[in-house]
């Protein structure tokens, strides 16, 4: 038993608090979000950037920030939003999207700034 | 001129053999391998099961030229050689569409897989591909949801699903079950599920399972602040007691219920996926039945006929089998069926074993689930064959690992994560799948628990069933 690892997760513990795709992994590093977003522009899906709370990250409606970035494919611009979503919101989690209008769906979706979690 | 009646015995090539026939738009077309008994003529016998799985019987009847039988009819259209194996060959078959009652797939398999496959002149028979014409597949309910909304139900993007069947299959009391899956599901699971065996036995009946099993999904969820579910098994011995379990699971607050299609039978299924879609919920469809079916290659129904049977009679999952796990599965033909249930256009390819374009309309798609005997070593290959819009299930894989649960689904989550960044970022799964998974164990002592776990286990067993290829 004492080689026997316990599983440390628990209501009380808000690190227990998971961000869904990606979220079982370190925090990305600046180079793996650019590679990220890269796959994103060559599949031809549009980057969406949003944000919200941690308190209310359960709600299928974080805040747009702006508007879905529509056919861009600047990697640099994309991460500036990023950027510039992060800096006026620094305590909210931030997830980059890429958006599928085939199917109507988000084709990737990842937390790239993770806040406080309660 | 009117026909006048000739009664006795006449050849079926007289009247069911059309090699100058082309199909129309709105037939429903099937190919089917037929091994004839000796001296048959290959044309006779087409005829044959062409006529006996539509208008046709053994001898001619009077009230035959009461209706237009010409236009009824079936036609056996076209024969060819099956590549490396000279005692069959394939017979296409094209049927007009008023043949069959409208959105029902029972009527269409009772037709085309009923009394003929019983027929003497033939010593076995197998239904390989069916063509559902457009204009068919739209008079069909489908699945109840369909994959874009499942995501948007679960909130799961850009990655397979995860999920593992709770074991042992029987014996465990609701309580102990539902301990199984709140560890699976707060260890990093998307769901958990029912064994198909179990329905409401008198260790478990099923409305303790359903509380007790909804409370782990509550608990987990608000544990790791993620959307889980665990698929409730209604399969019942009536239809009526089925829906009572699945209305019972929707008041609960259930996203999603389960049902075995073949041994729970196909009418019950779509009555089933109709309510699902009226009622907002998913439906995972188990296959239980499936092999006695389709594992023979020259007797039987064709997995991919089973397979686009259900996308029409309705679920939102269906067992695929996983190419590298325990159960049977050829990777080419795998990946036929997956795309069968996937994708709403899927061209003739007969190197997959797809004998006709398949065109499913505005028809949603089906996940397809990967289960039986994978673990952590089997991710890599897993995401590369079966992309994003799939289910994996680990259920040894799950259970085993060591530590318990919790700790085995935290290592396929991170394996399943590790391995979608890899493959976002351009490297080679199924080439690179070491170095991935070493890499992630790195920041997770369970998954690298998992790997020293299963390093050893595989399953190198030759495929039965295989796609025809030539032997000359």
């Amino acid at each position: 038993m004492s080689d026997m690892q316990d599983y440390k997760s628990s209501l009380s513990d808000t690190t227990s608090r998971k961000f869904e795709t990606f979220s079982y992994l370190p925090a990305m590093t600046a180079e793996q979000t650019r590679t990220q977003i890269e796959y994103i522009v060559s599949k031809g899906w549009n980057p969406g950037i949003e944000h919200t709370e941690p308190e209310n990250s359960r709600s299928n409606y974080w805040y747009m920030w702006k508007l879905p970035m529509f056919g861009e494919t600047d990697v640099d611009a994309i991460l500036a939003e990023i950027e510039n979503c992060h800096k006026a919101h620094p305590n909210n989690h931030v997830r980059l999207l890429g958006f599928d209008n085939f199917k109507q769906s988000a084709g990737a979706s990842m937390v790239i700034y993770r806040g406080k979690t309660v | 001129m009117a026909k006048t009646y000739d009664a006795g015995v006449k050849e079926y090539r007289e009247t069911y053999w059309m090699p100058e026939y082309t199909p129309k738009d709105t037939d429903i077309l099937a190919c089917f391998k037929i091994t004839p008994q000796d001296g048959v003529p290959r044309e006779e016998v087409a005829a044959a099961v062409a006529a006996e799985s539509s208008t046709g019987t053994w001898t001619t009847v009077w009230t035959d030229l009461l209706t237009d039988l010409d236009y009824y009819k079936g036609r056996a259209y076209a024969i060819e050689d099956v590549p490396g194996d000279d005692t069959c060959f394939y017979a296409f078959v094209a049927y007009p569409i008023d043949l069959f009652e409208e959105g029902s797939v029972v009527n269409v398999l009772t037709s085309l897989v009923g009394n003929v496959f019983g027929f003497k002149a033939l010593r076995a028979l197998r239904l390989e591909d069916i063509r559902f014409p457009v204009a068919y597949v739209m008079t069909c309910n489908g699945p109840p949801q369909g994959i874009q909304v499942e995501r948007d139900i679960m909130n799961k993007y850009g990655r397979p699903l995860l999920g593992c069947t709770i074991k042992p299959k029987l014996g465990l009391s609701a309580k102990n079950y539902g301990r199984a899956c709140y560890e699976g599901l707060r260890g990093g699971l998307d769901f958990t599920k029912d064994d198909e065996n179990v329905n409401s036995q008198p260790f478990m009946r099923w409305r303790h399972r359903f509380d007790f099993v909804m409370e782990a999904i509550h608990k987990a969820e608000a544990e790791t602040g993620e959307r889980k579910g665990h698929y409730l098994n209604v399969t019942a011995p009536t239809a009526d007691e089925m829906m009572r379990r699945a209305e019972y699971a929707k008041e609960i607050g259930a996203p999603i219920i389960m049902h075995d299609y073949l041994t729970g039978g196909l009418s019950a299924n779509t009555q089933l996926a109709q309510w699902c879609q009226n009622n907002g919920m998913l439906l995972h469809i188990h296959r239980a039945m499936h092999a006695v079916l389709d594992r023979n290659p020259h007797h039987g129904i064709h997995f991919r006929v089973l397979t686009k049977v259900l996308r029409l009679s309705g679920g939102d999952h269906l067992h695929s089998g996983t190419v590298v796990g325990k159960l049977e599965g050829d990777r080419d033909a795998t990946l036929g069926w997956i795309d069968t249930m996937r994708d709403s256009f899927i061209k003739e390819d007969r190197s997959r074993g797809l004998f006709f374009d398949q065109d499913w309309g505005s028809m949603p798609g089906v996940l397809p689930v990967a289960s039986g005997g994978i673990h952590v070593w089997h991710m890599p290959a897993l995401v590369n064959i079966f992309g994003d819009d799939s289910v994996l299930q680990f259920g040894g894989g799950t259970l085993g690992h060591p530590w318990g649960n919790a700790a085995g689904a935290a290592a396929n989550r991170v394996a399943v994560e590790a391995c979608v960044e890899a493959r976002n970022s351009g490297r080679e799964l199924e080439k690179e799948g070491k170095d991935i998974l070493t890499t992630a164990a790195k920041h997770s002592p369970e998954l690298k628990m998992a790997m020293e776990t299963w390093k050893e286990i595989k399953f190198e067993f030759d495929t039965v069933d295989k796609l025809d290829v030539a032997h000359k």
